[in-house]
């Protein structure tokens, strides 16, 4: 298990690097999506026009945040992760698009999403589930924010942030996948859970 | 003395509590399954939810962004006065706690979809009630996160099958859960009654602390077997893999039809929240689960 810290934006050749159980650390511009974001992004992408952000080399944070507005200024409260296989449908396409080399969220992602980290050269950092103050104190400032209209969970968030993490590497640029390893092995021990519980099929 | 005070600010007392700081057999636990834990990855994970409970208590935040929703039990004691008094004061401590700690809105209508915006609605908070003898009464408060709430379940076993036909309705439950509701998880089981009731109990058996198996040997029996089973999975913190799956099972039941079997398992978060306090007729207060806090 190697440790990396990461500066955005970060090169395909510097994210090809990581492999699965590393663990990384993000410092410079995070943007949170989710599935309305993810959505209207790639129908940006399919209409030419340009998203608010410039993505490439950047990491997109699954999570819909806690924010308070302190003067004209935001602050993000509790910033934990959410489910990402919702966006799993979104992702292979939003990676291929939009060059992001870090995907953040909690629970995994799949098949599709895993084939295309390793095409273009991204990974998943699954942040622990609930560690939203964890979260919050990486992120320094709320640098905007945007897509608003679509209410504040699902707008696109652009923080900064320090040594945002730890996140554990679950899907690399190499096919490599826990989460899929996980579930496999996880259908092995029921067998042995079932011996051992003395149970038939 | 107002009494409706005296309840109402119980009320928002035990609910900052309950989401600022887990109880202290939560935080046992999960020091225990940090040190045990082999799984390089799963470690890390549990660190990250230990420093996140350490930094919610230094700076006062909710510990997890979803702080559920608010469910009330209360143990009315037969001579209490103004029972029929008690909602109101209780769901002004659920505004105010909304307002004040911040919570998360988290009530919406099922028909407009839309959020109240102060985490009360249509029987929310849900009050469970339950009468004692005396006057004094108990109030607890869980706030429940959805992430764990989602992959709770009530089944109809084969009452020919027996405890072994709940065994793998537990085990099938978890595996099927993974990653979803935040494990390390705690399990409320509940066998009987009929599909309410087994529901009902599961999810009260979360109340219990985790170093108190059932008094029942039997049944405290079956609560290790299964406990040892769930962690036999390999799914581990937050689904990463590892031995840290359950934190610990507890079990409840009724008697059943003969020709039904209902079971349920209620599933919580490592973020188990909840805090208890007893209020007497003279509105003292004493905290029963906080106790240092105040
Ligand atoms: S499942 Fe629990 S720990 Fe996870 S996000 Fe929901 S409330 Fe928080």
């Amino acid at each position: 298990m190697a440790v990396y810290k990461l500066k955005t934006p970060i090169s395909e050749e510097e994210i090809r690097k990581v492999k699965v159980n590393d663990v990384i650390y993000i410092t410079g511009t995070i943007v949170t999506a989710r599935d309305q974001a993810h959505r209207r992004a790639l129908e940006y992408f399919k209409q030419g026009k340009a998203l608010p952000i410039n993505l490439e080399g950047l990491a997109v944070f699954h999570c819909g945040p806690v924010v308070s507005k302190e003067g004209d200024k935001w602050v993000a409260v509790a910033a934990g992760p959410t489910t990402s296989t919702r966006m799993d449908i979104f992702e292979d396409e939003f990676i291929k698009n939009f060059k992001v080399r870090v995907v953040i969220g909690k629970g995994g992602m799949g098949k599709k999403t895993t084939d295309a980290m390793a095409k273009y050269g991204a990974v998943y950092g699954a942040f622990t589930g609930g560690a939203a103050i964890l979260a919050a104190k990486a992120i320094k400032s709320v640098k905007s924010v945007e897509w608003l209209d679509l209410g504040t969970p699902e707008a696109l968030w652009i923080f900064e942030v320090e040594d945002f993490g730890p996140l554990a590497v679950a899907i690399d640029s190499h096919g490599n996948n826990i989460f899929l390893d996980v579930a496999k092995k996880v259908e092995e021990n029921k067998q042995k859970i079932y011996q051992k519980l003395g149970l038939t099929q | 003395m107002d009494m409706a005070k005296v309840i109402e600010d119980v009320a928002f007392n035990i609910l900052k509590q309950a989401v600022i700081y887990l109880p202290e057999d939560v935080k046992q636990a999960l020091k225990k399954a940090y040190a045990e834990e082999t799984s390089e990855t799963g470690r890390t994970q549990l660190k990250a939810i230990l420093d996140n409970i350490e930094l919610a208590e230094k700076y006062q935040a909710p510990v997890c962004q979803d702080t559920g929703t608010i469910i009330f039990y209360v143990k009315a004691g037969a001579e209490a006065k103004n029972l029929d008094k008690l909602e109101e004061p209780l769901i002004k401590a659920v505004r105010r706690a909304t307002k004040e700690i911040p919570l998360r809105p988290n009530a919406v209508d099922p028909f407009t979809q839309k959020n109240s915006g102060d985490n009360t609605g249509r029987f929310i908070p849900y009050l469970n009630w339950e009468i004692a003898s005396g006057e004094s009464i108990e109030l607890t408060v869980m706030t429940k996160g959805g992430g764990s709430e989602n992959v709770c379940l009530t089944g109809m076993l084969v009452p020919g099958e027996g405890i072994n036909g709940l065994k793998k309705f537990v085990i099938d439950a978890v595996i099927k859960a993974g990653a979803q509701p935040c494990p390390p998880t705690i399990l409320g089981v509940a066998m009987g009654g009929g599909s309410d009731i087994a529901i009902k109990l599961a999810k009260k058996a979360l109340l219990r602390p985790l170093n108190e198996p059932n008094p029942n040997p039997e049944i405290a029996k079956l609560e290790k077997e299964i406990f040892e089973a769930a962690n036999m999975t390999g799914i581990g913190p937050m689904g990463l893999g590892g031995k840290t799956t359950v934190l610990g099972v507890h079990i409840d039941y009724a008697y059943r039809h003969p020709a039904s079997f209902p079971a349920a398992v209620a599933f919580n978060c490592w973020a188990a929240r909840r805090a208890s306090a007893q209020i007497d007729a003279d509105g003292n207060v004493e905290y029963l689960t906080h106790k240092m806090r105040w």
